[in-house]
């Protein structure tokens, strides 16, 4: 650029303020993820540092915070609850999602394909507390009087609404990802002779197979972030689940449920971050898992013409 | 989860009524959190005390005895509500910080046990309480208890706790476990008296325990045993105010240091007769006897 040829008049100078002002939010959002890590890490040090067993942390599963005489801190139960719900939801979600995915993909043309990703869309903004709603008021006593079970805020309960919730944004990522298959694939093997299940099933799956992988772990990384919904649904019991009818207790739920009562600086407190910096290292490896897959490989075999997908899990 | 919104918009609505009537005189607003336990009552005393003076406001908000007591010790609140007395290191941490607290009882409350309506159990021993609820205890079927709730084909016995900070949550535990003892892990832990309620309202199984300010006539509340083979008591305002009732409680407020002013005018107010009786027409136990007729 040769600084001496522009004129420095006023388009000049619009220009290099939205120039700054587009690095500096491009900027802020290094900013604030490493000023949040810090601050839950500063505010959870207290405790890694000196109460913390890491072995009592991830084994046992006494979580009695507040307890007179022998408080502890196993986090066991509300991993095994948090890991519980979200493998239930995954099982109700995948198979929803990828049958919309290829339906809005594959089959669904015009006015048709344009309604259905609209309504896929308003799915993703119904908030989770209404979601909550729906498992505390229609759920809980449904689950109860099918299946007999001693109470309905439980696994199968929160695990099915968080499907729900998961759903729709594994479905607008895994339907780019078949999108960005190449129509000449397509064209291809339907000149082989293929049948239109044949080249979704051989072809358009397998070749969009990384998108895929990564559709589901944004949903794994929503279902462990996601707490409102979690929290109203799932009995927020400290319990390690052996049915679907038992009550759980996520991670998100119990810092939700317990930080507003606790005295600032307690080790209480530090421990309900130690819980927060557990769930930002899980989400945080779920997401970068789901990049590295949505960019078709692990970093450097990077395969050309395949689009990286924009992140949903904000 | 419903009662600090609602006790919000009350206090914001509470304090625009007062601006709106009072125009340009200076007005004192007395900030008021806590227990939810309280939070109702509480709503109550701030809007009859509106009709009383237009001169001080009272904004209250819950969050639970916690939010109250934390907010004491950091000085951003001129009464807190707690359902529990403040343990030893919370009033020295308030005291190292310039406040030092001073106790009020307000008014007591029956902490009352809540089954399901269909449940036919109606009388309930401390120690049958603490077998259920209590680390190490082995009551866990309801047919240990020689009873088959209508409902329940599984027998297991639900419990419903509160969230393990609430005043509520303390007091239970203590009443029926001592101070050394913990609750059995697996307890469904709601976040608010009015939940406990609505669970076990649908739930057959369930066993739950709040305030009895907030039992509704679709519950069936067993009359309390203090010993094996003692007198069975109900919970009701009256065995709570003569303290034959096992369970009931002291509710507190607490000032930092010695109230003056409009606190001190209020605090007097809601320990007359007439704040008592707003107390006891919301379900509580007075502090003595009287007539509110």
């Amino acid at each position: 650029m040769n600084a001496a040829a522009d004129r420095r008049d006023l388009s000049w100078w619009v220009d290099k303020v939205a120039q700054i002002l587009v690095l500096a939010g491009g900027l802020s959002a290094i900013v604030f993820i490493v000023g949040i890590f810090l601050f839950i890490g500063r505010e959870g040090a207290g405790f890694i540092f000196e109460g913390f067993s890491l072995r009592e942390f991830l084994l046992s599963p006494r979580w009695t915070p507040t307890s007179n005489h022998n408080p502890t801190f196993g986090a066991l139960a509300l991993i095994a609850g948090t890991a519980s719900v979200t493998g239930l939801a995954m099982v109700v979600a995948v198979p929803f999602s990828l049958g919309a995915a290829i339906y809005i993909g594959e089959f669904a043309t015009g006015r048709g394909r344009e309604t259905l990703k609209v309504l896929v869309e308003l799915l993703a903004a119904i908030p989770s507390v209404v979601w909550g709603f729906v498992g505390l008021s229609i759920m809980n006593p449904l689950i109860v009087r099918v299946f007999d079970a001693p109470v309905g805020l439980n696994v199968l309960n929160s695990g099915i609404i968080l499907g729900l919730m998961a759903a729709p944004i594994m479905t607008t990522i895994a339907e780019d990802a078949l999108k960005a298959v190449p129509d000449t694939y397509r064209e291809a093997a339907e000149a082989m002779g293929a049948t239109r299940w044949q080249v979704i099933l051989k072809v358009v799956l397998p070749a969009g197979r990384n998108g895929l992988v990564a559709a589901t772990l944004l949903g794994v990384g929503r279902g462990f972030g996601e707490t409102m919904a979690v929290l109203m649904a799932s009995g927020h019991a400290v319990n390690l689940p052996t049915s679907p009818f038992d009550a759980v207790r996520a991670l998100t739920a119990t810092i939700a449920a317990e930080l507003g009562e606790t005295a600032e600086g307690s080790e209480h407190w530090q421990a309900l971050f130690t819980l927060g910096i557990f769930l930002f290292l899980v989400t945080f490896t779920i997401n970068f898992l789901a990049d590295v897959f949505v960019r078709g490989g692990l970093p450097g075999r990077r395969r050309r013409g395949r689009r990286p997908v924009a992140s949903a899990n904000p | 989860m419903i009662h600090p919104i609602r006790a919000g918009v009350f206090a914001l609505a509470a304090v625009v009524a007062g601006c709106a009537g009072n125009g340009e005189a200076t007005r004192d607003v007395i900030q008021n959190k806590g227990s939810d336990t309280l939070v109702n009552v509480a709503q109550a005393w701030a809007e009859e005390y509106a009709k009383v003076t237009a001169e001080t406001a009272v904004a209250v908000s819950g969050g639970g005895s916690g939010t109250g007591i934390s907010a004491m010790i950091n000085g951003t609140v001129d009464i807190a509500n707690s359902s529990r007395r403040m343990t030893d290191s919370e009033l020295e941490q308030a005291r190292a910080n310039g406040h030092d607290p001073i106790e009020y009882i307000v008014g007591f409350d029956a902490l009352a046990v809540f089954l399901h309506e269909d449940n036919p159990l109606g009388d309930m021993s401390l120690d049958q309480l603490a077998d259920i609820y209590g680390e190490g205890g082995t009551t866990e079927r309801w047919s240990q208890l020689d009873v088959a709730p209508p409902g329940c084909p599984s027998d297991k016995i639900v419990r419903v706790s509160r969230q393990n900070n609430s005043g509520t949550y303390f007091y239970y535990r203590d009443a029926i476990l001592g101070d050394q003892r913990d609750f059995k892990l697996g307890s469904l832990d709601m976040h608010g008296s009015k939940d406990v309620v609505d669970l076990v309202e649908n739930t057959p199984c369930a066993i739950g325990y709040s305030g009895l300010a907030y039992a509704t006539e679709h519950i069936s509340m067993p009359c309390i045993r203090a010993s094996e083979g003692g007198d069975c008591v109900d919970p009701t305002v009256a065995t709570a105010i003569d303290g034959s009732y096992p369970i009931s409680r002291p509710l507190f407020m607490y000032t930092a240091g010695e109230p003056e002013g409009a606190i001190r005018e209020y605090l007097d107010w809601v320990l007359s007769d007439v704040g008592q009786c707003i107390l006891h027409q919301k379900g509580y136990a007075p502090r003595a006897v009287l007539d509110c007729s």
